[in-house]
């Protein structure tokens, strides 16, 4: 393993997924990612991308930024936050929109945060 | 709550939150350089992270080995921020990537949006025809936010909006990407044409087939 310095950083993801690019549950890419505490305790025993993501979601993290400070392809970053999820290792709090965009109430509530920054 | 976790310090782990916090998006689309970066850096907390998606060019035959050699695969590059708005609630904007043929990303990014500010540099106001087109298609509500370079406006708003063939109803507004208030109105004007967007789909009784995704 890393015999080829020059490898693309994306092969390693790749692997640990197994070749899988699409998780099962369709993670939205700003969908919230947080640490169980069984996945704190455990996580040292996890492979090291799996390992990292736990140790990054110390506090919540978006997909988006999960794959962005891990340097790892949106689609394997699904994979592995998927499995992570299905463990029990994070939780992950899903967009709120239901028929495909933001009720009212949450349209009003970030209304709310605009005007107050 | 008391979770051990021993060699961590005073570092607290997820579990000590309970409170589940919502994640909203807007898609920030425009031609290469529009401005897309530089508006999400005016407001966004975080220095602007890129993520990638990486595709397989037409990905049938994806199965076929023989395709080993002339297999090509492209990088997606999405600059974003974030904005916590309450406790509760945090924003992330998206800015699309640049290149309008990768659709697919542009799927994933609108489902669930509140909206889309489309920024337009008036020097070249074709590179924002197709994101214009896009977001009717979608259904998605969208404003046009005229990025003025230098402070001028080139253009009068309702010669960009012929030029554009924006529907009445879709607000332009001026801003400059580098200013936080303009930036910040936009930003509230888009919620806005958001809500009423909703709230004429509700008047109207007709659901919003979003289907499957």
């Amino acid at each position: 393993m890393g015999s080829e310095g020059e490898a693309s950083p994306f092969v390693r993801p790749y692997a640990v997924t197994g070749g899988r690019t699409q998780s099962h549950s369709q993670l939205a890419m700003e969908a919230l990612v947080t640490t169980t505490a069984r996945g704190w305790n455990v996580m040292h025993t996890l492979v090291p991308e799996y390992e990292k993501v736990c140790r990054l979601c110390s506090e919540f993290k978006s997909v988006a930024e999960i794959a962005a400070l891990l340097r790892m392809p949106l689609g394997v970053t699904g994979v592995i936050v998927g499995d992570l999820a299905e463990s029990g290792l994070v939780s992950v709090q899903q967009p709120d929109s239901p028929d495909g965009q933001p009720d009212l109430a949450l349209l009003e509530r970030v209304l709310i945060g605009l005007r107050n920054l | 709550m008391a979770f051990a976790t021993s060699d961590q310090g005073g570092r607290r782990a997820g579990p000590g939150r309970d409170t589940a916090v919502t994640p909203v998006k807007i898609v920030i689309a425009g031609g290469f350089g529009a401005g897309k970066t530089t508006f999400v850096g005016t407001v966004s907390e975080i220095v602007p992270l890129t993520t990638e998606a990486v595709m397989t060019a037409v990905a049938e035959r994806v199965d076929d080995v023989r395709g080993v050699p002339g297999k090509q695969t492209t990088t997606v590059a999405m600059d974003f921020g974030r904005v916590t708005l309450d406790s509760d609630l945090v924003l992330y904007l998206f800015g699309t990537p640049g290149q309008t043929r990768f659709w697919f990303m542009w799927d994933d990014l609108c489902r669930g949006a509140i909206g889309a500010i489309v920024l337009v540099d008036t020097r070249r106001l074709a590179d924002s025809f197709s994101a214009v087109d896009y977001f009717e298609d979608f259904g998605l509500p969208y404003i046009i936010g005229v990025n003025c370079f230098d402070g001028k406006l080139v253009h009068e708003v309702s010669d960009i909006r012929e030029a554009l063939s924006v529907p009445p109803d879709v607000p332009v507004v001026t801003l400059d990407a580098r200013d936080r208030e303009p930036v910040k109105a936009a930003l509230i004007r888009l919620v806005q044409q958001s809500v009423s967007f909703r709230t004429r789909v509700g008047a109207d009784s007709k659901p919003v087939s979003s289907g499957i995704g």
